[in-house]
């Protein structure tokens, strides 16, 4: 799962320093009497990003985007947009735009006024609306369905034009709530796609909320993932799959397996976990930072686990037997369930490459291994 | 959704829209008889439209009538607009100060019998002659004022109740693209909610051509309404010119029900039959 | 939007605008007059225009006299003409909410229950009657109950009587006018009620072995209960002080509450005893209206 060609040839603007945040989130809070909604968040976003917040409903992203956009006031903190304090300014006023999950077209105008609305609002001239509207219609491909009302469009065709009011206003900053949500699952890959292009196109920074993370995975430059009002942790795509900085973001991420353990060698180049659980030492070729005698958490990914039935060579390290508990077939891959002998059952990924006779199937003893590199301690 | 259809439930429909229709339709029918004692079928002379020339005729009743229209016109417009304010207020603010009192004075006209809301609106106006000199004796000003006061509660509870089931995302929307808030109502909300503000718009027209009591109480001389001059015949018993006076009224309102509701359901079917 | 601070500021906001014209309108027109109903019905009757006297006279140079009489009050407790036609009133405004149930429950029952197209229909066949004017529709009852009206013409000539019915000016002709006329402010609140019902639950009582009426006991009648006590209270309020149906069908003895007031304010020209009535009458509403608000607000509560 990779961005669009062009933002991975950009630079990384998150790691170099000197590089002036575009949207910057000075310890937002926002409480509803006694409830957190979002608890003292901070967040720097760069310019031409998109950048999406992840997490479960409740978790406050709607509430932190909506924050963005005018619609709520912090209860403290303060909004900085292209180096201006936004923090009580209302909607109307900010060069903010936002696509709603419901679209909200409005029903009683066509598709042409729905996307002109904008452009009134700030007294363009008749001609410069019209020339706008017109190549916005045709950026998103919807020029002909324009004296159409929402009423007469499919779901697709709504989220198009909802999409072509909000970029209209050239806004420095779009938000985007749930924007594939409504759709379905072969409309939603296609539009992820066509949104990433448009996007690239135009140049306008992007703040996507979503519950969905494969929609976060491929949208993203970086993900800010987000649980009970806070931002757990915030990065690109990879660095979030590969170095979840917690278990909640290991396991809310794709499918991993945890081991439990505690730290028997601590060193700078390598850590050696014990994990009763695992039935078997970790070895992990990096070293951590964790207290001595602490519990940690090995986390492994399905797919970087080696299934075998004849031993691996290796060291007594990162290798388990077990017992195939339970296949999935998916057609490009397999799910295997393997139970160990104390009882864990460890989660396998394997393509399925070739057709074998010597498949493994159900109850079959195998051998589980992985590489040293594979393990992501976490130790909260 | 199955209909189970009960006998029972079928026989107590049936009897109940006789009950409610039977009085309406005898009336029609008697309409046309020639006979002064209404309900004494003259087969010989009947049936006929005598009553009918004799109504448009009695200037009492058109006169009366004129200024029901009067009233109720005004009456209507007015209403809608404090309705509208109050029920948007209502739905859309959570929170200010009186919310609670606002809400008490817009639901209590609906229940509270007319004789009180008469008497005491009449009072009012008596104690505000006597305090300021307006209004200067009660007529067209008093009653209207008076309708207005008890017909705005029902247009609130219309308003209130179409924008409870409002999108408020469209709202947010127009002021997300650059629209103010009053811009906002009047560009977006108010197109979308006009059927409710038609419906409280007729329903206070109709609340007004109908009172009785309420106008009896605030009206004076010389400003009597159709209501009254028909209460005032018929406390004496039955008149035919008030068969046909019934005749108009409802077949009126028939024509306007059904064409209003044939031309909402044409419009629903529309809308649905897109993609 | 500076100067929307600067309106802030001194207590003028957007929102209090739009709530203020309503708000103000309301307190004078609707509050304000039963706070002087409250005052009439203590002053002295007084054979001027207005027939009362005023509450506050000025005695001498420079002070001041409230007169607050409480004969009025005294009046209306002494003479059982009135005790008996709040009591009557109750009665008969009662007795006719419960006709209305019994005739419209399985009426509202029936259309919430119908097929979609038939149930608009239905619905229409309901609201029409309360388009018409009440006061013709009324009227349309001395038409056929009276002694050569159509319901003893169409009897006599069918051999089932031989001498005409007295209907008409008898407290059966109350009846039927109030019920008939308030029947659709009961079946409307209860339909809607009855409507958002999920009939799933009455199927999965079936399931479980209750029979249709046992269904219904149980299951529709409790759950209909806001629909019931809403529609009940817009029929039971104003039929207490309901008026125009008494003076035309009820007869010069159907003693009710409304038309002693109407008597008391037009023909004895009697304001303040009239607005002794209006406060005793409202005094025992009251607590009507507010079970009907707190109704209300628990059905729109449940609904979100």
């Amino acid at each position: 799962m990779t961005t669009s060609t062009g933002a991975a040839a950009k630079a990384q603007p998150w790691n170099d320093p000197n590089a002036r945040p575009y949207v910057e989130v000075e310890h937002i809070t926002k409480s509803f009497g006694d409830f957190k909604a979002v608890n003292d968040v901070s967040l720097k976003i760069y310019k031409g990003e998109i950048f999406c917040l992840l997490g479960a409903s409740g978790c406050g992203k709607t509430t932190l985007l909506r924050m963005l956009g005018g619609f709520e006031t912090p209860s403290s903190g303060r909004i900085f947009i292209d180096g201006e304090d936004m923090t009580g300014v209302p909607p109307y006023e900010r060069p903010v735009n936002m696509m709603f999950q419901s679209y909200a077209l409005f029903p009683h105008m066509n598709v042409e006024q729905n996307v002109a609305f904008g452009l009134k609002q700030d007294r363009l001239p008749r001609p410069e609306i019209q020339q706008r509207v017109a190549t916005m219609l045709d950026l998103v491909k919807m020029s002909e369905y324009a004296k159409r009302k929402p009423h007469q469009l499919s779901g697709g065709q709504r989220q198009r034009v909802a999409l072509a009011r909000s970029l209209v206003k050239r806004p420095k900053l779009l938000l985007l709530d749930e924007p594939l949500g409504a759709l379905d699952k072969k409309l939603r890959e296609h539009t992820q796609f066509e949104l990433i292009s448009l996007q690239d196109k135009l140049g306008v920074t992007f703040v996507v909320v979503t519950h969905d993370q494969e929609e976060a995975m491929t949208l993203a430059s970086r993900i800010g993932v987000m649980n009970h009002g806070e931002i757990v942790q915030a990065g690109t795509p990879s660095e979030i799959y590969e170095f979840p900085s917690s278990k909640f973001v290991a396991d809310f991420i794709g499918s991993v397996n945890m081991f439990e353990g505690k730290l028997i060698e601590d060193e700078p180049q390598y850590v050696r976990i014990g994990s009763p659980e695992l039935g078997a030492t970790i070895y992990v070729s990096h070293g951590i930072s964790a207290p001595p005698e602490a519990v940690v958490w090995a986390a492994v990914r399905p797919e970087k686990i080696f299934m075998s039935t004849a031993a691996p060579v290796g060291g007594p390290d990162n290798v388990v037997r077990g017992a195939v508990q339970d296949i999935a077939y998916l057609g490009d891959l397999s799910i295997y369930l393997v139970r160990l002998p104390t009882g864990k059952i460890v989660r396998v990924t394997q393509p399925n490459t070739s057709r074998h006779a010597d498949a493994i199937s159900w109850d079959q003893q195998v051998y589980l291994s992985w590489d040293a590199t594979s393990p992501v301690v976490v130790t909260r | 959704m199955n209909y189970r259809s009960s006998y029972f439930i079928l026989t107590c429909l049936g009897l109940g829209f006789a009950f409610l229709y039977i009085p309406i339709l005898s009336m029609v029918v008697f309409s046309f008889n020639a006979s002064k004692l209404v309900t004494v079928w003259d087969g010989a002379h009947s049936p006929t439209l005598k009553w009918y020339i004799a109504l448009l005729q009695n200037e009492e009743i058109l006169d009366a009538a004129w200024i029901s229209v009067k009233v109720a016109l005004i009456n209507a417009s007015g209403a809608v607009i404090l309705g509208t304010l109050a029920g948007f207020g209502l739905a859309r603010f959570r929170q200010f100060r009186g919310r609670f009192t606002l809400n008490a004075m817009t639901t209590a006209p609906l229940v509270m019998p007319e004789v009180i809301t008469g008497l005491s609106l009449l009072l009012l106006f008596v104690a505000l002659e006597q305090l300021i000199g307006w209004p200067a004796g009660r007529g067209i000003t008093t009653m209207t004022i008076a309708h207005m006061t008890f017909s705005m509660a029902y247009v609130t509870v219309i308003i209130n109740s179409r924008l409870a089931t409002f999108d408020t995302a469209l709202e947010e929307a127009a002021m997300d693209l650059g629209a103010h808030p009053l811009k906002v109502f009047f560009v977006i909300t108010l197109p979308i909610i006009f059927p409710a503000i038609l419906s409280g718009w007729l329903l206070a027209f109709t609340l007004s051509w109908d009172d009785l009591v309420i106008s009896s109480f605030t009206s004076g001389p010389g400003s009597s309404t159709l209501p009254m001059v028909v209460f005032s015949k018929v406390r004496l018993g039955v008149s035919p010119e008030i068969n046909v006076l019934a005749t108009i009224t409802i077949s009126v309102v028939t024509t306007m029900i059904v064409a209003v509701s044939v031309w909402m359901a044409r419009k629903a079917r529309l809308e649905r039959a897109v993609p | 939007m500076r100067r929307a601070l600067q309106l802030q500021r001194i207590g003028i906001t957007g929102r209090g605008l739009v709530v203020a014209l309503p708000y103000l309108w309301l307190m004078l027109f609707f509050v304000a007059p039963f706070i002087i109903v409250l005052k009439i019905s203590f002053s002295d009757i007084d054979l001027a225009i207005p027939p009362y006297k005023p509450l506050l006279e000025w005695v001498g140079k420079n002070s001041l006299a409230i007169k607050v009489n409480f004969n009025n009050y005294a009046f209306l407790f002494t003479d059982s003409l009135y005790l008996r036609a709040f009591g009557n009133s109750i009665k008969v405004a009662f007795i006719s909410t419960l006709w209305c149930l019994v005739i419209g429950y399985p009426m509202a029952y029936g259309i919430a229950r119908a097929r979609a197209a038939t149930r608009n229909v239905l619905l229409l066949l309901v609201i029409l009657p309360f388009w018409t004017s009440l006061l013709l529709r009324v009227y349309a009852w001395i038409g056929l109950l009276k002694a050569n009206g159509v319901i003893n013409n169409v009897l006599m000539s069918l051999g089932f009587i031989h001498e005409p019915l007295t209907m008409l000016y008898t407290p059966f002709a109350m009846y039927i006018g109030i019920v008939y006329s308030y029947l659709p402010f009961l079946i409307l609140p209860l339909y809607a009620n009855l409507e958002k019902m999920d009939w799933q639950l009455l199927e999965a009582a079936e399931d479980l072995g209750c029979r249709p009426w046992q269904a219904f006991y149980k299951i529709t009648l409790p759950l209909s209960r806001n629909g019931i006590l809403a529609g009940s209270m817009l029929v039971f309020i104003p039929a207490v002080g309901e008026f125009v149906i008494p003076a035309l069908l009820g007869g010069p003895n159907a003693l009710m509450i409304g038309r002693v007031l109407w008597d008391e304010f037009f023909s004895n020209r009697a304001w303040p005893v009239a607005s002794a009535v209006a406060i005793l009458l409202l005094i025992l509403l009251v607590p009507f209206m507010m079970w009907y608000q707190s109704v209300q607000a628990r059905e729109t509560a449940g609904a979100r």
